[in-house]
């Protein structure tokens, strides 16, 4: 059983002087109880393709289904369905941390003392019960996002879909918000469609990802196979304090290959090939100008970069 | 709730839930939408919370603003006459909820519109109605105090009388209703946030310009435009109020206006709404 499936979903925005395909022919199946992630940088439409999902806009092309029913015809089934963290938290803003969570839990359909202990347990589970009195808006960005998480799994739905939920948060905040997915797909067999930018949240969380690049959906797997795509290449990391020595054999190779941003350069390559290359780099003449190297296994973001994607601002951390 | 039934077998791989999804599970039904008045209820509840960190815009200003224009025209209207003494205390109240319902609750939607943050109502499984009437009837209460305040030192200022103070309280229900009305659906249907900011505004100024100064002194044919003005018969009522002979016929037939005009704009606002959630 599907709880998402989508077909040709094609969605374009009208900018006054041109048109811009934000959601290119994007097909899509997310199995019930999956912790489905889509990656991709900035500008790639990955808000865009969960505005749909969540009926807040209205595709061009394509249809989604949800658990079988048609949204289009039925827009006020996602708003049932599923819970929705968007980016802005400005309707939420002013209100303390508590009076949102338990406002939204009843909005949710939950009875006062049900609201009531929801609120209790989510802001435990989060670690933000001692922020419970406080408007969002007096609390660092961090706090801010994971009360805005907190709303959005009061009153338990079959499925979350969540616009970044971990961005700006601390790393044990980042884990406390993983377990809560994790917990609740465990636990009820709740569906959790995430948007990322951050290919650590990406491999440890997703069940599976897809990778979307201006609109397009360019792979779609478990993360470990998608890295087993580029895993027979390492990625070599330089960093140069000085302008490396032209005439260097190992510099020359390296500089046809390298992706190169200022005084920074990246080769992927076989990971023999790569020893090789440093070894030469670290004993030859062009060490006294190199400042810092590092040699790395492939992660997504290798995946994304060597699939075609154009954009480089994936996090890492 | 219905729960669904985890789709991945076996323990662990993400693999296995790809390439078996729970043929066998049956689609949840979808969990019911949440009822009219619980869904007012919470949204009411949580807006009114905001008062609490917004106290200076949304309690104080609106006061000290109608307070200070009393204490100004105090030394230019004629106060033998109780007629356009009257009038401009009705005025500045009514412009208290202006200012509040009007001006603030459209500077509120455009924001909230612009930001995206109208999201947040939209994905939960509540009648949009609700979040227009629980948002507007927020802001008329946090004219409240204000509209008291005002009045009570107007009628003080002026040497009215107080006797007919009571009606402040349908005057203050019924205009507030009306002006947030239109205040929510001015900054529902505004294309750009800074045109809900200056419409409000303009709003207000009209309201201040045509409820304070009587109507017999207007120039030209503005008296056309105070009577299409909704807060005009809110102003009129409460004027009434501070008369020894009340009609109160007029002042039923006044409040009767600012109802049906209530009714229109918040019809008008829950249809932006809609309208903002399927873009």
């Amino acid at each position: 059983m599907y709880s998402y499936a989508v077909r040709g979903l094609t969605r374009r925005h009208r900018a006054p002087d041109r048109v811009v395909v934000a959601n290119d022919r994007i097909d899509l199946d997310i199995p019930a109880g999956e912790v489905f992630g889509i990656l991709g940088p900035n500008g790639a439409g990955k808000t865009t393709f969960v505005r749909q999902l969540m009926g807040l806009l209205r595709p061009d092309e394509g249809s989604i289904e949800l658990f079988g029913h048609d949204v289009l015809a039925r827009p006020d089934l996602p708003a049932r369905f599923a819970a929705y963290l968007g980016q802005s938290d400005l309707a939420l803003a002013e209100l303390p941390v508590a009076t949102a969570v338990e406002t939204t839990g009843r909005m949710r359909g939950l009875s006062r003392a049900a609201a009531k202990a929801e609120r209790d347990a989510v802001l435990d589970e989060l670690g933000l019960a001692e922020a419970a009195g406080q408007p969002l808006g007096r609390l660092s960005g961090g706090q801010r996002r994971l009360a805005c998480v907190a709303a959005t799994l009061v009153g338990e739905r079959p499925v979350l879909v969540l616009d970044e939920p971990t961005t700006g948060l601390d790393p044990r905040a980042r884990r406390a918000v993983w377990a809560a997915l994790q917990r609740r797909r465990d636990s009820a067999g709740v569906t959790v469609v995430l948007i990322t930018h951050n290919v650590l949240e990406a491999e440890t969380v997703l069940d599976r990802v897809a990778v979307l690049d201006a609109g397009r959906v360019i792979a779609c797997d478990t993360p470990g196979r998608l890295k087993a795509m580029v895993d027979a290449d390492v990625r070599l990391d330089l960093a140069w304090r000085a302008d490396p020595p032209a005439d260097d054999p190992t510099v020359r190779l390296l500089g046809r290959d390298a992706v190169v941003t200022g005084r920074r350069w990246t080769v992927r390559m076989p990971s023999e090939r790569a020893r090789e290359a440093l070894a030469q780099l670290t004993t030859g003449p062009a060490f006294a100008a190199l400042d810092d190297f590092s040699l790395a296994t492939p992660s997504l973001e290798d995946v994304y970069l060597c699939l075609g994607g154009t954009s480089r601002d994936l996090e890492r951390t | 709730m219905t729960v669904v039934p985890a789709t991945r077998v076996e323990a662990g791989t993400a693999a296995a839930a790809a390439q078996h999804p729970a043929v066998a599970a049956v689609p949840p039904a979808p969990p019911g939408r949440t009822a009219f008045l619980p869904a007012l209820g919470a949204v009411y509840r949580g807006q009114l919370s905001r008062g609490r960190v917004a106290r200076m815009p949304l309690l104080f200003v609106a006061a000290l603003q109608s307070v200070g224009i009393l204490v100004l025209l105090r030394g230019v209207v004629d106060i033998d006459d109780a007629t356009v003494c009257a009038q401009v205390v009705a005025g500045s109240t009514v412009l208290v909820v202006a200012f509040v319902a009007l001006n603030l609750l459209a500077q509120r939607f455009g924001e909230l519109r612009a930001a995206g943050a109208l999201d947040y109502y939209l994905t939960l499984p509540i009648p949009r109605t609700a979040v227009v009437l629980g948002t507007a009837a927020s802001y008329a209460t946090f004219a409240v105090p204000g509209v008291i305040v005002t009045a009570l030192f107007g009628a003080l200022l002026y040497g009215l009388p107080l006797g007919g103070l009571w009606l402040l309280a349908p005057v203050s229900v019924l205009s507030g209703a009306c002006l947030a009305g239109l205040g929510a659906a001015v900054g529902l249907l505004a294309p750009r946030p800074e045109l809900a900011t200056v419409a409000g505004q303009i709003g207000m100024s009209v309201v201040l310009f045509l409820g304070i100064i009587p109507p017999d002194r207007l120039p030209g044919a503005s008296w056309v435009l105070r009577d299409l003005l909704p807060s005009s018969y809110a102003v009129d009522a409460l004027t009434e109020s501070f008369r020894p002979d009340a009609s109160w016929a007029a002042v039923g037939a006044d409040l009767g206006i600012c109802a049906l005009v209530a009714v229109v704009a918040l019809a008008a606002a829950t249809a932006a709404l809609r309208r903002a959630g399927t873009a």
